[in-house]
């Protein structure tokens, strides 16, 4: 028979793989910090070929960056990548809810967008005409309010009509763009631009050197508390059963359409207070690029961080950490390298998980001629 | 070709992480035989079954295919070899026909469908098949769909079938239909090999058995020379005695009474239609009836879930004397009536329980909302999962593995357990047994007569007639969404019950 033919021919595969899940949490992070560590090195390497630096000059500029000014008394550098791990970090918070939900908010973009514009607001257009210790609870209040409306549309859409939450959060966010597109086309100066310079209100104090204190401070508060509400609390665990099976949680009588706008009420509200701290904290200034794309950064930094609190907030100081470093290896030549040698390096400690899930197992070539 | 051995199997080894699914597995199947492969849940059957059809790959050993070592690494090499398995879960495209189906996936030049038709139809008329090939998919019954499975293989030339639990879903009369099938394929000369835990389908269909214990192979008997004590034997490792201890009655309150409930589904048809019935505290009313004749839409109706559109629903509280009315009421409205009912619902991890988390976490799905504290409190849970694991003998590594690891009479233990321990004064239980081993069945059956000596109305949805007559006080026989009749298990009959169910799947077709 033609088939048996063919058979006879196809010899034992070299490997196979098997999926695996019972590897302990020790070997699984060896893999991936050594995958982050091989990976930034090859980059490094690879940088070097492009700059024409020297592998130590380029490990020392990665470093000066971020640690530099400490060996000088000047903190400064070092605060400012504590503030962009700070942000980053607040909006993977901000998303992790929603996806221990199974809710694919896509939307942190646009979310913190819309809370950085209530904030702008309040500062240039009502600062000055109300006493300093209001301005900021205004502005905290309507950031809040500002992304949870962008966070709870899509929420309401998903619970009552089972809209498809990934395209109506991506949506959102381009809708955010134009309106804060709009905000700038009425500046008394016709410029398109704020300059922060003429911000004179609302600007949140720095401590010492520290210019993003409150930042800083916040996003650690926020991190606990997101810790401690989605382990032990009852809504957290609502959360993770909602995420799970909606059918389980009916069965045992939560309200699925409750769970899911309360959750995104919260998620809302924390990629507003991200936008906030940003606005607030340190760029003093609005435009279309003000969250600069870490609201989908923050997509992955939730995933890598397994939503857990802790393990996000390792994953963006390495993440923010490469990020820096890199931009200043590459001022001199183009800083989008630098971006693309980022993304390179987050695909693989992604692609690393593979290893983690699955083992490869390599074929004993077998004795011949048994029958 | 009759009577040579089709496929071998070598000390086959398969393991996942820890877990040894196989180990040095030597099985043998001839050609013109049918082989049973009998073993408890977990001992392996259905992975040996997935490394002959390609989805795994053994990690010791090896196969011979007509005396020949195969190398099997994907379902297509398994159907080169000509080895066809059907699979517990169909895997049919819905909108698809049946023709359509079949032919789906086979490169060889340009789709016929005419011609593949009446290939299907050779095929059904040789071994006596009831198909319409042009039928779409998504109308068709389990049986039906199960019938496609079976010729899609038979269409690509498979010589070996293998069928996982072939029987599971079906009704008595459907299984005797596949039986007569499955006994016209083996006299044309087919190898076929049939997993199942059922021991009269073994001793009814098969030559041969041959036995699997945890992993390991136990041994190979002819059908004609054992019993179903001896297989039991070989299975569990132990003599165990396979008897339902009936007790009576032991009131006769009424304890919940249905009155004339008729639901519609979302696309508007009646799947409820003027039910009523009632149950009394401290007995198991039984409830048969083919499979989606709308026996998960009455639970889930008295369980809260289900909207009904008209008919009552009273539950007399022991407790006050009250009659409460349950109707239009959510599962936390009926909780907070101080109606302590259970559901033990057919679908355990999508349903009754959450996979990924660990036991004691799904303890709490019943009890976490209770007090006013926005914190979870874990303690009792904790005590109450691992009271659960050590009084039923559930395996598991420990309290904090997560349910989906389990095999699936531990998640049936895990889940009986926790509705158990809610003290409940109605227990309703939607095939509790499906896929359980011979142990944790009678288990279940023991749990289900305490609950009822201790007063409790049990309501039990089974599909298993011998087991239904065995346990059950009465038995409701449902078809359509209507009441077919209702009789006393102690004295009816299966064929009474068998004559019901057909007598109302009859007058619907009627109609």
């Amino acid at each position: 028979m033609a088939s048996e033919i063919k058979n006879k021919s196809k010899r034992e595969p070299l490997l196979h793989i098997v999926k695996r899940d019972d590897m302990a949490w020790w070997a699984a992070w060896s893999i991936r910090i050594l995958t982050i560590l091989i990976i930034t090195f090859i980059m490094c390497l690879i940088s070097v070929k492009l700059t024409g630096y020297s592998l130590p000059v380029i490990f020392e500029k990665m470093f000066r960056k971020v640690f530099g000014m400490i060996e000088l008394g000047r903190l400064k550098m070092f605060w400012a990548y504590l503030e962009s791990v700070a942000i980053l970090l607040c909006l993977s918070l901000a998303l992790t809810p929603a996806f221990k939900m199974k809710f694919w908010n896509c939307g942190a973009e646009g979310q913190a967008l819309m809370g950085g514009l209530a904030a702008m607001i309040c500062m240039k257009d009502i600062g000055g005409k109300i006493p300093e210790w209001l301005l900021f609870v205004l502005m905290v209040v309507l950031s809040i309010v500002f992304g949870m409306v962008w966070g709870v549309l899509p929420a309401i859409f998903k619970a009552f009509f089972n809209t498809n939450e990934t395209l109506f959060t991506l949506m959102m966010n381009y809708i955010a763009i134009q309106i804060v597109k709009y905000y700038l086309c009425f500046l008394p100066d016709g410029s398109n631009k704020i300059n922060p310079e003429t911000i004179k209100h609302g600007m949140f104090p720095g401590l010492g050197q520290n210019n993003y204190f409150v930042n800083i401070a916040v996003v650690a508060v926020l991190t606990i508390v997101m810790f401690i509400y989605l382990k032990y609390s009852k809504q957290g665990y609502e959360i993770s059963v909602v995420g799970e099976s909606q059918n389980t949680a009916r069965y045992i009588g939560i309200n699925v359409k409750k769970v899911i706008i309360r959750t995104m009420l919260i998620s809302g509200a924390l990629c507003g207070v991200a936008g906030l701290l940003l606005v607030a904290g340190a760029d003093h200034a609005v435009d279309t690029n003000t969250i600069g794309g870490q609201g989908f950064t923050a997509i992955m930094m939730a995933w890598l961080g397994q939503f857990n609190p802790f393990i996000i907030l390792f994953m963006v100081f390495v993440i923010k950490f490469i990020e820096l470093g890199m931009v200043s290896v590459y001022t001199n030549l183009d800083v989008s390298f630098a971006e693309v040698i980022v993304a390179i390096i987050i695909l693989c400690v992604v692609g690393c998980e593979f290893f983690i899930r699955y083992s490869v197992k390599f074929n004993h070539r077998k004795k011949e001629g048994t029958v | 070709m009759t009577n040579q051995p089709a496929i071998e199997l070598k000390n086959i080894t398969k393991k996942f992480g820890k877990v040894i699914a196989n180990k040095n597995v030597n099985l043998t199947a001839n050609r013109g035989e049918i082989l049973s492969i009998l073993g408890e849940n977990g001992s392996g059957k259905t992975t040996l079954m997935n490394m002959i059809s390609g989805i795994y790959y053994p990690d010791e050993g090896s196969i011979y295919i007509d005396g020949k070592e195969a190398v099997i690494t994907s379902p297509k090499d398994a159907f080169d070899y000509k080895i066809g398995m059907i699979h517990q879960h169909f895997k049919l495209v819905d909108v698809f026909s049946a023709a359509e189906n079949v032919v789906l996936g086979i490169n060889k030049g340009a789709y016929d469908l005419n011609k593949s038709t009446a290939q299907i139809m050779e095929i059904c008329d040789k071994y006596g098949f009831e198909l319409d090939p042009v039928k779409k998919i998504y109308t068709m019954s389990v049986s039906e769909k199960q019938t496609v499975e079976i010729i899609k293989v038979l269409y690509r030339g498979a010589d070996i079938l293998i069928l996982d639990e072939p029987t599971a879903v079906l009704t008595p009369q459907e299984t005797e239909k596949l039986f007569a099938v499955l006994r016209r394929m083996r006299d044309a000369g087919k190898c076929i090999i049939i997993i199942t835990h059922k021991l009269h389908e073994v001793l009814s269909l098969s030559d041969k058995v041959a036995v699997l214990r945890k992993g390991e192979y136990v041994g190979t008997v002819n059908t004609c020379e054992t019993t179903e004590s001896e297989l039991t034997e070989m299975m569990v490792g132990e003599k165990i005695e396979l008897n339902i201890h009936r007790s009576e009655p032991v009131s006769d309150e009424t304890r919940l009474s249905v009155k004339g409930i008729t639901c519609k589904d979302r696309q508007g048809i009646v799947v409820l239609d003027d039910i009523s019935f009632d149950v009394k505290a401290g007995e198991i009313f039984g409830i048969a009836g083919i499979a989606g004749s709308g026996q998960r839409e009455l639970l889930e109706a008295i369980a809260g879930l289900q909207k009904l559109t008209s008919g009552e629903i009273i539950y007399n509280n022991p407790k006050t004397g009250n009659m409460d009315n349950l109707r239009d009421k959510t599962p936390v409205q009926i909780r907070e009536l101080g109606v302590r009912l259970s559901f033990v619902p057919e679908d355990r991890l999508g349903m009754g329980l959450v996979g990924n988390m660990d036991i004691v976490d799904n303890m709490m799905l019943r009890s976490y909302s209770k007090g006013h504290s926005v914190f979870l409190q874990r303690k009792k849970p904790k005590d109450l999962a691992n009271k659960i694991i050590h009084d039923l003998g559930v395996v598991t590594p420990g309290a904090s593995t997560p349910v989906r690891r389990l095999s699936g009479g531990n998640v049936q233990k895990v889940l009986v357990g926790r509705e158990i321990a809610a003290a409940p004064t109605v227990l309703m239980v939607a095939y509790p047994v499906r896929g359980l081993d011979i142990n944790s069945s009678y288990m279940i059956y023991n749990m289900l007569n305490q609950q009822k000596e201790t007063g409790v109305a049990v309501i039990f949805v089974g599909e298993d007639l011998d087991v239904l007559l065995e346990l059950c006080d009465r038995i409701m026989v449902i078809g359509s969404g209507r009441v077919a009749g209702t009789v006393d298990a102690r004295t009816a009959s299966k064929e009474e019950i068998g004559l019901l169910m057909t007598k109302s799947r009859k007058e619907t077709e009627g109609e």
